[in-house]
């Protein structure tokens, strides 16, 4: 399964309870509400177990993690992580 | 949306009227719909409590307001001075309850300090701490929690929450709000009384409670009240001027910690005015000049509200039952 696919489907089932209708790559989850700070240390949780990373505490920004195309560019970044983009 | 020109006067109370207004509906709700005898009021020593407890003290007469002192190992050094000075003011019966054994037993130091050494191995208990959010700027960011200790030698040392500790440190310091709200319905169950909460407009919009602990109350006089105003009534029922010079502090956690450094995005006067505005149709644009920030951060102040709004349905949602089918 690809990142993208992944990171959408951890978004919809944990923040939007299966309805990811509005949810496109480039929607802002700060914008649309989607998830609040508790909300970024879970998706932190889920990159960090899913694609075996370390997210260092300067890398949490809206820059790096406000929708999901910005956090599959975030993760093609990382050292030692494969991430097939959609 | 036409009305008046933003300016901090807006937040200016009728004290006199707003007081009766108040009393009116203690004696009319306390006394006539529940049926209770009085008011049990915890008094932290801060300005709130000591607001409720004067203005139930007015309302009820003093033998009919009981005062609860409930500190405990993190409390701050003045803390049961100032409690106490209220009480006496007001001349009402009062009790002292230190729940630090309660505390103890439940586990809320241990599951807190367990928490923290995962992220500073070296932290012990005796060393003090406290959580800290980054503070407002102009760009979106996320909020996130750090966590700052001082060992007892003086050394600081501060550390990111992850998730879990960040879960675990702010469940395990809700048994405190828990357990005085536990103490106060025992003292209101045996003498027939009322429990109070002493939110303010702030802390009731945006969430600044704990479910079921200081979140629970039977009356909360003044949780209509932005905080400025309640600082007015204070001064307008002479409660102690010791009480009223007080910085507003959370008396959480061990090191001293302001509530714009664990909640809020700003000083109390400064974050009144930007939910003021907001609440009344005023823009980012109208309020940024009368608190000192830019038109962005005061947007960015906006969306920080409407996300603990958010999450504060949850705190203030009563439970949900299934409808009957009948």
């Amino acid at each position: 399964m690809d990142a993208s696919k992944q990171v959408r489907d951890f978004i919809i089932t944990n923040f939007l309870y299966g309805d990811g209708a509005n949810l496109k790559d480039d929607t802002s989850l700060l914008d649309s509400g989607t998830i609040d700070s508790t909300g970024v240390l879970e998706l932190i949780m889920f990159l960090e177990e899913t694609f075996k990373l370390k997210i260092d505490p300067e890398d949490i920004t809206p820059e790096n993690l406000d929708s999901v195309q910005k956090i599959v560019r975030f993760l093609s970044h990382k050292p030692a992580v494969a991430v097939s983009a959609a | 949306m036409s009305h008046a020109r933003f300016h901090p006067d807006l937040l200016r109370l009728d004290c006199s009227a707003e007081a009766a207004r108040i009393e009116e509906m203690l004696k009319r709700v306390v006394l006539r719909q529940f049926r209770k005898r009085g008011l049990v009021v915890g008094l932290s020593g801060g300005i709130d409590s000591s607001v409720v407890a004067t203005i139930a003290t007015r309302a009820l007469g003093r033998e009919r307001v009981f005062g609860l002192l409930m500190p405990e190992r993190d409390s701050a050094d003045e803390t049961l001075t100032l409690s106490r000075t209220v009480a006496e003011h007001l001349g009402i019966d009062h009790a002292l309850e230190d729940i630090s054994l309660i505390l103890d037993a439940a586990g809320c130091y241990k599951r807190r300090d367990d928490a923290i050494k995962r992220l500073i191995p070296d932290y012990s208990p005796g060393d003090k701490c406290k959580l800290v959010l980054p503070p407002l700027t102009e760009q979106e960011s996320y909020r996130l929690f750090k966590i700052v200790v001082q060992h007892k030698d003086g050394r600081t040392a501060q550390a990111a929450l992850d998730l879990k500790s960040y879960l675990t440190v702010v469940a395990a310091s809700n048994f405190k709000q828990r357990t005085r709200k536990m103490l106060e319905y025992y003292y209101a169950d045996s003498m027939n009384f009322a429990v109070a909460g002493t939110p303010n407009l702030l802390e009731y919009d945006q969430g600044f409670f704990v479910k079921l602990g200081d979140g629970a109350a039977d009356v909360k006089p003044i949780a209509h009240l932005y905080k400025t105003q309640v600082y007015q009534l204070a001064e307008f029922l002479q409660v102690p001027e010791v009480i009223r010079q007080r910085p507003p502090t959370t008396d959480t956690y061990s090191l001293p910690q302001s509530q714009e450094e664990f909640y809020f995005s700003l000083p109390y006067g400064k974050m009144d005015m930007v939910l003021y505005g907001k609440n009344h149709g005023y823009s980012a644009a109208d309020i940024a000049p009368h608190v000192g920030l830019s038109e962005k951060q005061v947007q960015v102040v906006f969306r920080d509200i409407e996300s603990k709004r958010h999450a504060a349905a949850y705190l203030h949602s009563p439970p949900v039952l299934v409808e009957t089918s009948a």
